[in-house]
């Protein structure tokens, strides 16, 4: 039965990339947010803004990355509960696949559009003095934590919507996966905020996604935080994970 | 397809009772499809109707009772059953972004058919649709949608097709199609079970009507025999004006026809 599943997946994976084809505001919109703020601050408050590293371009990509990713994922909760509401999940409920193919087509999809939108905005920055040291082994690195975070989040949007009751509550998640990175080291570093303020700063799962990706890029050589970053995304994945399987099913036990 | 021609009923519904929260909808349903006919399940909004055709396609587990479709139980054997059955929902199931042909083919490769591209032919072809196949399914009319989604339930060729409410919210000649359509399938042999909540749709298409009422079926066989639980008729004398429908049908003409 897995060659059925993995079949099954790809038919309805196929159905999706072409819904984002078909509508491809949906990559742009998502790249268009963090390209917008990846110019305000390094144009307008750039210039006022101390890091301590050359090029602030440089030091605010890895957060305008997962960013990127957060808004992105929007729209997995959103093509789901569509799908829902449409009557398609029943009629693929009632024939003879395999039921998870159902999910995995839309979190496969999330991963390929995510990856189409950080290449535009990875391209943005490159244009804007982006430059890096990175080894070929460091960006795969990099591209490897970003996967991990994409589907951390894409399971986390399934989630979303799977449980929403109007199409804006299955969007309207993402808003604070968009500000945490706000409160974190994307921006700014974290020394210069007031005591609770950092501390929870300093304690999150942006900070040291951004650490580790920020080492990566800059060819800094990367510490015990990679591991804290790797932590972060495989739990927050798991968990995720396992509580779309149970919304799921839940879902369609009707 | 183990079992020859009337042998075992396509669908076979015993005791069949399923609550939600203290609301008992069902209490108890016995209901027989055989091979080949077409049986059409009437209630009223809120009767019931569409959680049986749930449970019988396998959407819905049962409080009690047993269904089994083509000989195989739904909660048990759901994969055979899944095999076995079409469903075509209250609501249209189409994906609107895909043209008709693409969902077609979607739903032939979901079903693992030979040949997903030639079977979306043949079914565009049957139903009408060929001109239209290789338009976004959002520009279709309501009628062009219900037909093309009844056309993805017969992708495989399906033994048993349900249809829930096929006609509700069309007009009438989009009401004519999907008639049609049915015909269409009971002339080849397949098996039709049909929700209604219209009177009329129930006296032209089914072989057998049952009626669900109160959570059971009340009522349950040919119209013929459901014509003899009322009084004898009587002759009355009434002038025969034309309905509305038939002045709409004939102003608009029927080009489908």
């Amino acid at each position: 039965m897995t060659t059925h599943a993995i079949g099954d997946t790809t038919t309805l994976l196929g159905r999706s990339l072409r819904h984002v084809s078909r509508s491809p505001d949906t990559i742009i919109t998502t790249a268009v947010m963090p390209i917008a703020f990846l110019l305000l601050f390094v144009y307008v408050f750039g210039g006022a803004i101390d890091s301590g590293s050359d090029s602030y371009v440089t030091y605010l990509l890895p957060g305008i990355l997962l960013i990127t990713i957060a808004s992105g994922v929007s729209y997995t909760a959103y093509r789901l509960f569509l799908d829902m509401q449409g009557g398609l999940f029943e009629r693929f409920h009632s024939m003879p696949i395999t039921r998870s193919s159902v999910l995995w087509a839309h979190v496969l999809t999330s991963l390929v559009a995510n990856l189409v939108s950080l290449v535009l905005v990875v391209a943005v920055a490159t244009l804007m003095g982006f430059r890096s040291s990175a080894t070929p082994a460091d960006w795969l690195a990099v591209l490897g934590i970003l996967v991990l975070f994409t589907l951390a989040l894409t399971w986390l949007a399934v989630v979303a919507g799977l449980s929403a009751t109007s199409v804006d509550g299955a969007s309207a998640f993402s808003y604070p996966l968009i500000l945490l990175p706000f409160v974190s080291s994307a921006f700014v570093p974290t020394d210069t905020m007031p005591g609770p303020v950092r501390w929870f700063a300093e304690h999150q799962p942006v900070t040291s996604i951004v650490d580790a990706l920020r080492n990566l890029l800059t060819g800094v050589p990367v510490g015990p935080e990679i591991w804290v970053a790797l932590a972060w995304c495989v739990g927050i994945l798991a968990v995720a994970y396992l509580v779309a399987r149970i919304t799921y099913r839940r879902r369609i036990a009707g | 397809m183990s079992a020859g021609p009337g042998a075992a009923p396509a669908i076979q519904v015993r005791g069949l009772a399923k609550s939600f929260k203290d609301l008992d909808v069902l209490r108890g349903v016995d209901l027989d499809v055989a091979r080949g006919s077409i049986v059409a399940l009437l209630g009223s909004n809120g009767a019931g109707k569409t959680t049986i055709v749930r449970i019988i396609a396998t959407l819905l587990r049962p409080d009690a009772g047993t269904a089994t479709v083509a000989g195989h139980d739904a909660v048990t054997e759901a994969g055979a059953v899944r095999e076995a059955i079409s469903l075509t929902g209250q609501f249209t199931a189409v994906d609107e972004v895909l043209t008709g042909r693409e969902n077609l083919v979607l739903v032939g490769r979901l079903r693992h058919v030979p040949d997903p591209s030639a079977t979306a032919d043949a079914l565009l072809e049957r139903f009408s649709l060929t001109d239209a196949a290789g338009r976004r399914v959002g520009t279709y009319s309501g009628g062009m949608r219900r037909r093309l989604d009844i056309a993805m339930s017969l992708v495989g060729d399906p033994q048993v097709i349900v249809l829930d409410e096929p006609t509700t919210g069309l007009d009438p000649q989009g009401r004519n199609e999907v008639w049609q359509a049915v015909r269409a399938l009971a002339a080849q042999g397949t098996t039709v079970l049909l929700t209604t909540q219209y009177l009329e749709e129930a006296e032209a298409l089914a072989d057998r009507i049952a009626i669900l009422h109160g959570g059971q079926i009340i009522v349950d066989g040919t119209l013929a025999e459901l014509k003899q639980l009322l009084p004898p008729a009587t002759v009355e004398y009434v002038e025969k004006q034309p309905t509305l429908e038939e002045v709409f049908l004939a102003v608009v003409g029927e080009e489908r026809a």
